[in-house]
């Protein structure tokens, strides 16, 4: 989320699409009722399904599954064309004026730059134009037609209020209502907040619907703004600090990147990863990467790493492609290509798609290494459990080790949530058995490794055997040593620029403007520094007030970065420092500085007339409506069908087969014929969580397993009609890849809808349910969902794949 | 940050102890005061807080535990409640929060490690140390086998693509931290979470 839960309650308009936090996310949602009964809020519900967000909702639409990005696409196009944008805000915080190379451009569905053999784009023209001093080229008329603002505008007028009702399946008088309300909140008194959750995620397309989003709330002036932005409402408890730590294949921490294997020296890597300012005086943070890495490094390989050996950036593994993904991990086990596989509370099994191809490279491994506090089914991959796992454990050869952990009551440490809050919690009782933490397993292997490399030596054992391990019981290390590890620490005295001394060696870092280039400071995460300071661990503060009255409690845990709460929230006051609109005020500055409800998202002391940008991490400080080289697939997003559509053509470009499905989408060859169409398969499907459940865990709780006991699938009232389908009859979905078998219930909620000449009928399938656990046993839903994903991420497309229902 | 709480004896204490004194003072003896109603369930509990393990909203929870930490007792979560004080669940907690005892005290939680043998149709419990000398030694193998020191143009690129692994989605920073090292200094570049699915 750039905002918080809490500040939902300050919005006017929230568009709840991609995502159904009622349900998904009951309690955050109290936030959104706060904001109806405090500020008249109109809550707009868009979604595949009328569900229990809509069932509140001021204002409701179906959408086909996939189909976002021309309905925002649409609303861009109308904003533009209405003259219903934040015309100021536009013209001093975004990219509108920046001038784009010549060599750009859109042609039936392509961006210039494809290649059809390799599936990608060269991207050498995706950029703004430079001056002679490397500087962007500006319009700030926004008239110049190689300007973003006329690009844009382009772009998306071919994205109209019929092509939107033909391709999304939703009536024009619907469409043109939602998007009055939405255009209220270009006004700087108003704002709306978008929350999406996996419904804009899991789609081929999925980051480019989300940029659609952002572009969407730059042009209303909603970024950096109480009430507003683009908030993403996470699924699990702490993948926000997973993927903050750089738990990706391609990640270090903080953002930072692992680099390519083409960049073989450290200056090729820092060229690349340094940003330098491309408009005078800006910020450009991204400047400083050199401390957050060099830092990174110096904790890991302490006074080993140092200016003269490259701070040991040859010890890092180097990336040959874009992403190591679990897609691509998981064809290579089913290729016969992948030894072995250690899964850390994680039920890949049931949470990946293509459940038989799951299940065929979980077989071919040698070795398969599961830590869970339950016994979940990826564990038991080769057990026969009847129809719903049926193997043979005869013919499969893989070894698997079961590792009991514990659970998050019986450990110290912090997990970060949406709001990227960092909460400490305190162990509250042992696990069971013999169970373990996942630190002390973790440490417990790579002490092991340790000594069988000091003993016998083997493949590059140098930073296995240099890894620093200062841990009072190296066998057991403590969270708040690592806590403390990654929030960093002087290793000598550090100086400010005026000679004094700012913190001693030994001493914890206060926050990141504190790291430093030359070695004299180690840090594992650069954007938790200030987490865990000498002052104390910021993360278990418990201080929940709230002196501004804007639902900001600075003083309760602590957020990344440097306890900010509201990103950009420069872009909340006027270019002239003043707040937008007196409702709004959030932070201002005062004649000497910035002050107010939160952390200034800018340099405390910089007063508006330096005319430096609220986006300080952007290299121009402006918001981007263009995003240049950063996505795959386009500066500008585009909307592509699903990889299973229900129609047999992309309504925006009907005549190029290229553009059906989005162009650099990875197919595996062992995949290419375990996709459906739709004279097989002719109904929409979509993946879904319920209140009541989460994943695969909950189905071993026993209150849980009573109030939701058995797997089912939701399906129109006209559908189940047509195939002579009664309330509580069981039904048997199938898909390309597999099938499942649940209780239909029959309901208003799905309406068919009129796409592109044709019906399109949707299906609605909760993720829940397996064959482990105190719930009725099931099959995992997907046993039908494509092997497919994102062209940025490589997120599976869960969320609209095809398939066909009969009665059983 | 454990916080030993005992509301009705607290209570008691607070009334008996100015009874006491003024009853005392007039001769009374303060045992026979003292009447036989039912203890509040979490009456010697200790109480801890938690965030929620579930969405990503990070409701504020307390548990109650039974056991005093001593040696020989061990500790159980018997109870969990909404902490009031937390800014954004205000006490709150939704159906999966609510229920997460019987997932905490689930009957299907691992309590030993033990191994499949390959072809087998059944665990076997194994010790701690079998199963982690066994995991080292199949990692260190395919590792020293497979380890790519440069890749097929020369490049120098020290990585190890045969072993994946995925990280949990409800671990704490601080394990995610300790994976990052050990993964990045094994040469492993086939890690992922769960933030996408």
């Amino acid at each position: 989320m750039t905002n918080h839960w809490v500040d939902i309650r300050n919005a006017n308009v929230i568009l709840s699409m991609g995502g159904n936090s009622a349900e998904a996310h009951p309690v955050g949602f109290r936030w959104v009722m706060h904001a109806k009964e405090r500020n008249n809020a109109i809550l707009i519900s868009v979604d595949p399904r009328y569900n229990r967000t809509t069932a509140v909702a001021d204002v409701h639409a179906w959408l086909r599954t996939g189909t976002d990005i021309v309905w925002l696409g649409g609303l861009i196009n109308y904003l533009i064309e209405t003259g219903r944008f934040h015309h100021e805000y536009v013209r001093a915080y975004t990219d509108a004026s920046h001038l784009v190379e010549e060599g750009f451009g859109f042609d039936d569905g392509l961006f210039v730059g494809y290649d059809p053999e390799t599936r990608t784009y060269d991207k050498t023209n995706w950029n703004y134009q430079k001056d002679e001093q490397g500087f962007v080229v500006t319009d700030p008329t926004l008239e110049h037609p190689r300007c973003v603002f006329q690009l844009m505008r382009q772009h998306y007028s071919r994205y109209t209020v019929d092509m939107v009702e033909q391709v999304c399946g939703m009536p024009r008088k619907k469409v043109l209502q939602i998007w009055d309300l939405i255009a209220q909140t270009s006004a700087p008194d108003k704002t709306m907040t978008i929350l999406y959750a996996l419904g804009w995620t899991q789609h081929t397309i999925g980051s480019q619907i989300i940029r659609t989003g952002a572009m969407v709330q730059l042009l209303l002036g909603n970024m950096g703004m109480p009430g507003g932005g683009v908030n993403a409402l996470r699924g699990h408890s702490n993948i926000q600090g997973l993927t903050d730590i750089g738990l990706l294949s391609n990640l270090l921490t903080g953002y930072m990147g692992l680099p390519a294997a083409e960049l073989q020296r450290y200056e090729d890597y820092m060229k690349v990863r340094t940003k330098q300012p491309l408009l005078p005086g800006e910020v450009s943070y991204w400047k400083h990467y050199d401390r957050f890495f060099i830092s990174l490094m110096k904790d890991w390989y302490g006074d080993l790493a140092t200016a003269e050996n490259d701070w040991l950036y040859d010890w890092l593994p180097k990336l040959s492609q874009p992403l190591y993904d679990v897609l691509y991990a998981i064809n290579q086990a089913a290729k016969g290509e992948m030894t072995g596989t250690i899964c850390q509370g994680f039920n890949i099994l049931a949470s990946f798609p293509h459940k038989d191809k799951v299940l065929e490279g979980l077989s071919k491994l040698k070795y398969f290494v599961i830590m869970d506090p339950l016994e979940v089914e990826t564990g038991e991959f080769w057990k026969n459990y009847g129809e719903y796992n049926p193997v043979d454990p005869a013919t499969i050869g893989t070894e698997v080790f079961r590792l009991p952990t514990t659970c998050f009551a019986e450990d110290d440490g912090s997990i970060t949530n949406s709001s990227r809050w960092l909460q400490w919690h305190v162990k509250a009782a042992p696990g069971p058995g013999e169970s373990q933490t996942d630190m002390a397993i973790l440490a417990g292997l790579m002490m092991r490794l340790k000594k069988l490399y000091q003993d016998e030596g083997g493949a590059f054992p140098d930073p296995i055997l240099n890894l620093t391990w200062n841990y009072t019981n190296p066998w057991h290390p403590e969270s708040e040593a690592l806590a403390k590890e990654a929030n960093g620490r002087a290793l000598r005295d550090i100086t400010d620029e005026t000679g004094k001394v700012i913190k001693r060696a030994g001493e914890l870092l206060d926050d990141f403007s504190q790291l430093r280039a030359d070695g004299s400071t180690a840090c594992g995460c650069w954007i938790y520094t200030g987490s865990f300071t000498e002052a104390g661990n910021m993360m278990a503060r418990r201080d929940n007030a709230d002196p501004y009255g804007v639902g900001t409690t600075l003083g309760w845990a602590w957020a990344w970065p440097a306890n900010r709460r509201l990103m950009y929230n420069r872009a909340s006051a006027r270019p002239d420092g003043t707040p937008w609109a007196s409702n709004k005020a959030y932070i201002w500055w005062n004649g000497e500085r910035w002050i107010g409800a939160d952390v200034p998202d800018y340099p405390i002391f910089t007063p508006p007339s330096a005319g430096v940008g609220p986006f300080i991490v952007t290299q121009t400080g402006t918001g981007h409506f263009f995003a240049s080289e950063q996505l795959n697939d386009g500066p500008f997003p585009e909307h592509y069908e699903p990889m299973e559509s229900p129609i047999d053509r992309n309504p925006l470009h009907p005549d190029n087969p290229l553009a059906f499905h989005n162009p650099i989408v990875r197919v595996f060859p062992s995949d290419r014929d375990h996709f459906g169409t739709n004279d097989e398969f002719p109904y929409a499907a979509t993946t879904y969580r319920l209140t009541e459940h989460f994943h695969f865990w909950t189905t071993h709780a026993l209150l849980n397993a009573i109030v939701q006991p058995e797997k089912f699938i939701e399906i129109g009232e006209v559908l189940a009609a047509e195939l002579g389908i009664a309330q509580g009859e069981r039904v048997r979905v199938t898909s390309k890849r597999g099938l499942i078998e649940a209780v239909a219930v029959v309901t208003k909620r799905m309406v068919p809808l009129q796409v592109d000449g044709r019906t399109v009928h949707q299906i609605g399938i909760p993720l829940h349910y397996g064959f482990k656990g105190v719930a009725r046993p099931a099959h995992l839903t997907n046993s039908l969902t494509p092997f497919v994903g994102d062209g940025n991420t490589q997120t599976p497309e869960f969320k609209s794949f095809l398939v066909n229902v009969e009665k059983l | 940050m454990s916080v030993r709480v005992s509301r009705r004896s607290f209570l008691k204490l607070g009334a008996a102890g100015l009874g006491a004194s003024s009853m005392a003072m007039m001769g009374f003896a303060p045992e026979q005061a003292l009447a036989s109603i039912r203890h509040f369930k979490l009456t010697g509990s200790t109480m801890t807080r938690n965030i929620c393990t579930y969405c990503s909203v990070g409701c504020g929870m307390l548990l109650y535990t039974r056991g005093d930490g001593a040696i020989n007792v061990i500790d159980q979560v018997y109870h969990v409640e909404g902490d009031p004080d937390h800014p954004v669940s205000r006490g709150s907690l939704c159906p999966r929060g609510a229920g997460v005892l019987d997932f905490i005290n689930s009957e299907t939680r691992v309590k030993y490690p033990e191994v499949r043998e390959p072809f087998t149709n059944e665990w076997k419990r194994i010790s701690w140390d079998e199963a982690l000398d066994r995991i080292a030694r199949h990692m260190k193998d395919d590792r020293d086998r497979n380890f790519e020191t440069h890749d097929d143009k020369g490049q120098l690129v020290n990585r190890w693509l045969t072993t994946s692994m995925v990280a949990a989605s409800a671990c704490t920073n601080e394990t995610a931290y300790l994976t990052q090292k050990i993964a990045r200094a094994l040469g492993m570049l086939v890690v992922d979470n769960q933030a996408r699915v």
